[in-house]
């Protein structure tokens, strides 16, 4: 049997008094490949941030792998928005990806040839060797996003959690940056949030909706753009 | 007239605290700079003031009043902001004019006239006596052997505190502890420029610096080269023109520092056209 690696029972969470999330039960099992589409406030970015730790709900109950959230930094891979970055800040690529490996870390640790061989390993994988030594703002989006992605990789995580991955980034690097999650499906448990619901639909395994609260949706019926959930996002 | 004037005893003295202060001063500014906490930095340095009022009054070398005092005001504006639900630039601006207060109480209840008080607002890098030149090299050997330990954190925290969290870090403490080694570089710095001026060699040299590296340390050892070329060029000059040390030197950082944005804007409005 698959083992659970989310469980969400009637989560709700409160933000400056708003509702952000409310009621919502949902499982995530090993290699699930999950969409969380929705409209920009409908809680998707709060969702993952639950997951994580770094937000706690206001009722209802997270486990994530079977443990209150925050409690295993080491097991899952964490791709956060790119857009609050500072883009000047002097690092290198390298550097960047390195810091996948700081859950695997003690505190005085520091990183080892194993660290520097799994962050080249990540970088690989994310057709970044050619640029490791470059810093960071030198990068195009779609690098930048790439960088990202492998620092989240470096620390061989289980579960990886994208949010809004494709945003302002040209299609051409979009699509590379799915066939990257297509190959990294086999491996992993992915959730990945998105406004783009055309294309994801065609990489996910199951998608949800995320307006307050969470709406399942069939698959094939959000497939077929005439029967598209979302037409202004397209 | 270089090496005449460094033949002094306290001139030896002068040019070991700039260049010493120096390594403090570029490898904390770097992570005031890149984090941007450099008002933080500055309310640390008003409230350290308070220190040297009660040193002052206790009648014991004013340093050791300071170090507590600027350890209390970097835990106390950390706390406040981080856990306190107090807007920062609030619990900064409280620190900074409270700090400043008790030093003033602290000196008027004492008798008569304190006349190197001046000098820790303002700088006297002439001034420096021996005792504290080995409590400048020990303050740097702290500040050395921290950020050399918790590199790997201190990056983190500094380029992405929510990445490093989710990793399992205890920002929170870190982000304290890093307060603390500004304070600590603060007390460094008061020596050499003063109270007032700290947040302009904190920042300066590590604003240039970060323009030309790619990497954080890269960025340190630069910053530190830069400090102490700006306070031995500083001090040269204070001595030729017969001006104010701490003062010169921070003048000298400025002009660099708005050189070097001037050629780079210049070079970039060439290239545009």
């Amino acid at each position: 049997m698959k083992s659970v690696l989310v469980q969400c029972e009637q989560l709700s969470v409160t933000l400056g008094g708003m509702k952000v999330l409310e009621g919502v039960t949902l499982q995530v099992l090993e290699g699930d490949f999950l969409g969380i589409i929705g409209p920009n406030g409908g809680g998707k970015t709060t969702f993952l941030r639950t997951i994580l730790g770094l937000q706690s709900p206001s009722s209802g109950s997270v486990r994530v792998f079977g443990l209150p959230p925050g409690r295993s930094p080491g097991r899952i891979g964490y791709v956060p928005q790119r857009l609050f970055f500072d883009r000047e800040f002097p690092i290198s690529v390298r550097d960047l990806v390195m810091m996948g490996r700081l859950s695997k870390k003690k505190l005085f640790q520091h990183y080892n040839p194993l660290d520097r061989q799994k962050s080249d390993e990540a970088m690989q994988l994310a057709g970044l060797e050619r640029l490791s030594e470059h810093r960071i703002g030198s990068l195009s989006g779609g690098e930048l996003q790439r960088a990202l992605i492998a620092r989240a990789l470096a620390g061989e995580p289980e579960l990886l959690l994208l949010d809004e991955p494709t945003a302002s980034i040209d299609p051409q690097m979009k699509s590379s940056i799915y066939d990257l999650l297509e190959r990294l499906k086999k491996k992993l448990t992915i959730i990945l949030v998105s406004h783009d619901t055309s294309t994801i639909s065609r990489y996910v395994e199951s998608i949800v909706e995320l307006n307050v609260t969470l709406e399942r949706h069939d698959l094939s019926s959000v497939y077929r753009p005439e029967g598209a959930l979302f037409p202004n996002s397209l | 007239m270089f090496p005449e004037i460094f033949a002094f005893d306290f001139m030896r003295n002068a040019l070991l605290a700039a260049l010493l202060s120096s390594v403090a001063c570029g490898i904390i500014g770097t992570y005031v700079v890149v984090k941007r906490i450099g008002f933080i930095s500055g309310g640390i340095a008003h409230t350290a003031f308070g220190g040297i009022g009660l040193g002052y009054y206790l009648g014991i070398n004013p340093l050791l009043g300071v170090i507590p005092f600027s350890l209390l005001a970097a835990l106390g504006i950390g706390l406040l902001s981080k856990k306190g639900n107090v807007a920062e630039d609030t619990a900064i601006g409280t620190f900074w004019a409270i700090g400043m207060a008790v030093g003033v109480i602290f000196i008027g209840l004492k008798p008569g006239y304190a006349p190197d008080l001046f000098s820790y607002l303002f700088g006297n890098i002439l001034t420096v006596p021996t005792s504290d030149l080995w409590m400048i090299v020990l303050l740097d050997l702290v500040i050395v052997l921290v950020v050399w330990l918790l590199s790997k954190e201190f990056l983190a925290l500094s380029f992405d505190e929510e990445y490093a969290l989710v990793s399992g870090v205890k920002t929170t403490l870190l982000y304290l502890l890093l307060l603390c080694l500004i304070a600590l570089t603060v007390v460094i710095m008061m020596r050499v420029v003063g109270i007032v001026m700290v947040i302009a060699l904190l920042t300066i040299p590590a604003a240039i610096a970060r323009l030309f590296s790619r990497t954080l340390p890269g960025m340190m050892v630069l910053s530190v080269v830069l400090s102490a070329l700006f306070s031995l060029s500083g001090l040269w000059l204070s001595c030729l023109f017969d001006l104010a040390s701490g003062a010169t030197i921070i003048v000298v950082s400025g002009l660099v520092f708005f050189l070097v944005h001037l050629v780079r804007f210049v070079k970039a409005s060439l290239t545009a056209q």
